[in-house]
């Protein structure tokens, strides 16, 4: 079983800093990290080709030290790793990254299963994984906890909703998107960080891949972010006094005027 | 300071530091409350590639030696010194197979112990058996194809949990230390149970317990080296596992040392923190002096009998008691640093005071090993004339 693992770096802090200008993030001198929800993907992918056999391959587009993240995944169990590197990927939104990834993996050799986190902690859209599959014309899962069953042309999983969740079949090759529930990602180990060190991440432009850079990057981009900003949360407190009866009818009657609660006699 | 690790040094040592910060600190309370031992952080070692650092690669190890189990016994002790020693003791209880064992007892038992499916123990103190180790009373009697043990060990880290137990018995009763004899005896053959396990002050995770044999029979093959070898095989594990309880104690003192300077800088008296104070610095900075005196000798000694060196005693000796006596008076002063919050159970830095007492005890009081120390000196100067 091949399996193709997405992966996204985002900056490894909650305090992200922004472009003014562009409304993007100001990458410089932040720690960057994968993606924690990529890591569970990676692992899920992992454990499948222990399972299957076949091999992993990590996925990536961005800036080309992304590769030192991607060479990390070697130490986990990938056996590959591919990055889209070029200054027509730059600016890309979800849209114009899911058609560089699908065009990137159309040129790879056969895949049975891509497997990405359930979204990504900067953006927090959790649009690529399914996009990728529009555009690949395959099926998709997203926020799946469970694999029940997988095997040749063949996925079971759970799909985690609010409330419970869902069991779902499709052929393969498809994509899910997973919670962290799925797993607990491994520690490196030495021997994979020995191989680590040798292995050459793949690099390659949008030409390499064949990809039209009209649809690339923010050229190929309809978003248009016009502010980002980080929300001021202002609670106003009430405080109710009074004796514990007191209390609990004052809370009552402010629960009724604000319409949350009907009366009930 | 850079000790100029190689790159696969660098690798071992960040990667048992990873396995310490998110592993092995966020439940060290826990565990030495309850004495818990820790299994799920062995699982972590052994997916790493750890638990066979000090192992050669033909068997599964990474092909290190005494330097690179140091540096994962440092790091894993950073967080908690009992959690490390099942590695340690572990280590411990492999040396005299690494050191004296033949192809098939290597073949037999390191390539599990390399995994981390298996861990060892050294099994060489009796009630009567201490500092004087010629004391030993547990005897080993040739029974046509079977050595047949009888008496009981004392105070054996890993006990009941480890598969593989290296145990020193005495062969011949008439020719005192030269008596003894080094026996591989594996868990749950018939005749070989556990004792009590011990209520400890410290290293609390680790487990120490007594190991009974009574009418234990094992294969002939199990012999390691020869008969009347066993003094001399616990002799030279103990020169080389020395550093790893130098180690460990570089490890609780660093880590002592680093909540107490962390602390200093949060804990505001008299209007700012108390790091401002000239009192605490010169604290903080005699600990920091002698955390890095301690760790520049344990990393020579190891790197000095990793060169293959013959005679090493006096230098694993000199390495164990400096940093054990460094962890002790680190983790006091921590505490002092750290005032009554120090003395909570709330905060790591009481636990690792109870935890390094031990580091001048065993694998050789301090005292002993000066005697060590000196015996060598003295010797050393005749031989000059």
């Amino acid at each position: 079983m091949n399996i193709i693992v997405c992966v996204k770096q985002v900056p490894g802090t909650t305090e992200v800093k922004m472009n003014k200008e562009t409304n993007t993030i100001i990458r410089d001198g932040v720690e960057a990290i994968i993606n924690p929800f990529d890591e569970y993907a990676i692992e899920e992918g992992v454990r499948i080709k222990e399972m299957l056999g076949g091999s992993v391959t990590t996925l990536s587009m961005g800036i080309p030290t992304v590769a030192d993240l991607l060479r990390e995944t070697i130490a986990v169990g990938v056996d590959n790793a591919v990055l889209l590197t070029d200054r027509a990927f730059a600016g890309a939104d979800t849209l114009a990254t899911s058609y560089a990834l699908a065009t990137a993996i159309k040129n790879m050799e056969g895949y049975d299963l891509i497997v990405c986190g359930k979204q990504a902690i900067d953006g927090d859209t959790a649009q690529v994984g399914p996009s990728l599959a529009e555009k690949l014309g395959i099926p998709h899962t997203t926020n799946v906890r469970k694999i029940e069953e997988i095997k040749e042309g063949y996925i079971r999983c759970q799909r985690m909703t609010d409330d419970g969740y869902e069991t779902i079949e499709m052929p393969l090759p498809a994509v899910i998107t997973v919670v962290k529930e799925i797993n607990e990602p491994r520690l490196p180990s030495i021997r994979g960080k020995l191989k680590a060190k040798k292995t050459e991440v793949k690099l390659l432009t949008a030409k390499d891949i064949g990809a039209d850079e009209n649809l690339c990057g923010l050229k190929g981009s309809p978003t248009q972010v016009i502010e980002t900003f980080v929300p001021v949360h202002k609670i106003k407190a009430q405080m109710i006094e009074g004796t514990a009866k007191e209390q609990a009818k004052g809370l009552a009657d402010a629960l009724l005027s604000m319409k949350f609660a009907k009366r009930v006699d | 300071m850079n000790y100029f690790l190689t790159e696969e040094q660098e690798m071992i040592k960040d990667l048992a530091a990873q396995i310490a910060d998110e592993k092995i600190a966020p439940v060290a309370t826990e565990y030495d409350r309850e004495g818990k031992f820790p299994h799920e952080i062995i699982k972590y070692l052994a997916q790493s590639d750890l638990c066979g650092v000090y192992i050669e690669q033909k068997y599964g190890g990474l092909g290190g030696g005494v330097f690179e189990m140091a540096l994962v016994v440092e790091q894993l002790s950073r967080a908690c010194g009992g959690i490390a020693l099942a590695f340690a003791g572990t280590g411990l209880g492999t040396y005299p197979i690494i050191l004296f064992g033949n192809e098939e007892q290597k073949r037999k038992y390191l390539p599990d112990i390399a995994s981390g499916k298996h861990l060892a123990a050294f099994a060489l103190t009796e009630h009567d058996a201490g500092s004087d180790a010629a004391g030993i009373r547990t005897t080993a009697t040739l029974d046509g194809d079977e050595y047949v043990l009888n008496g009981t060990k004392q105070w054996i880290t890993n006990g009941g949990e480890a598969d593989v137990y290296t145990v020193v018995a005495c062969t011949n009763k008439d020719k005192g230390a030269r008596g003894f004899s080094a026996f591989i005896v594996e868990k749950d053959t018939p005749g070989f149970t556990y004792g009590k396990e011990e209520d400890k002050m410290g290293i609390r995770a680790s487990c120490t317990r007594e190991l009974i044999f009574n009418d234990c029979r094992i294969p002939k093959e199990n012999l390691l080296s020869r008969e009347g070898m066993g003094f001399i095989v616990a002799m030279k594990t103990l020169d080389r596992t020395r550093p790893g309880v130098a180690a460990q104690a570089v490890g609780i003192a660093t880590g002592a040392f680093e909540a107490a300077l962390k602390y200093s800088r949060e804990r505001e008296q008299f209007g700012q923190p108390i790091s401002s104070f000239q009192a605490v610095q010169h604290m903080l900075a005699d600990m920091a002096i002698q955390i890095e005196a301690s760790r520049a000798l344990v990393y020579q000694t190891c790197r000095f009998i990793d060169s293959g060196a013959k005679n090493i005693s006096k230098e694993s000796a000199m390495s164990k008691v400096i940093a054990s006596d460094t962890a002790m008076k680190v983790t006091v002063d921590a505490v002092q640093v750290m005032g009554g919050y120090g003395y909570m159970r709330e905060y790591p830095v009481e636990k690792m005071m109870r935890d390094a007492k031990i580091t001048q005890i065993y694998e050789g009081t301090n005292q002993i090993q000066r005697n060590v120390i000196a015996q060598e000196l003295i010797k050393e100067a005749a031989k000059k004339k």
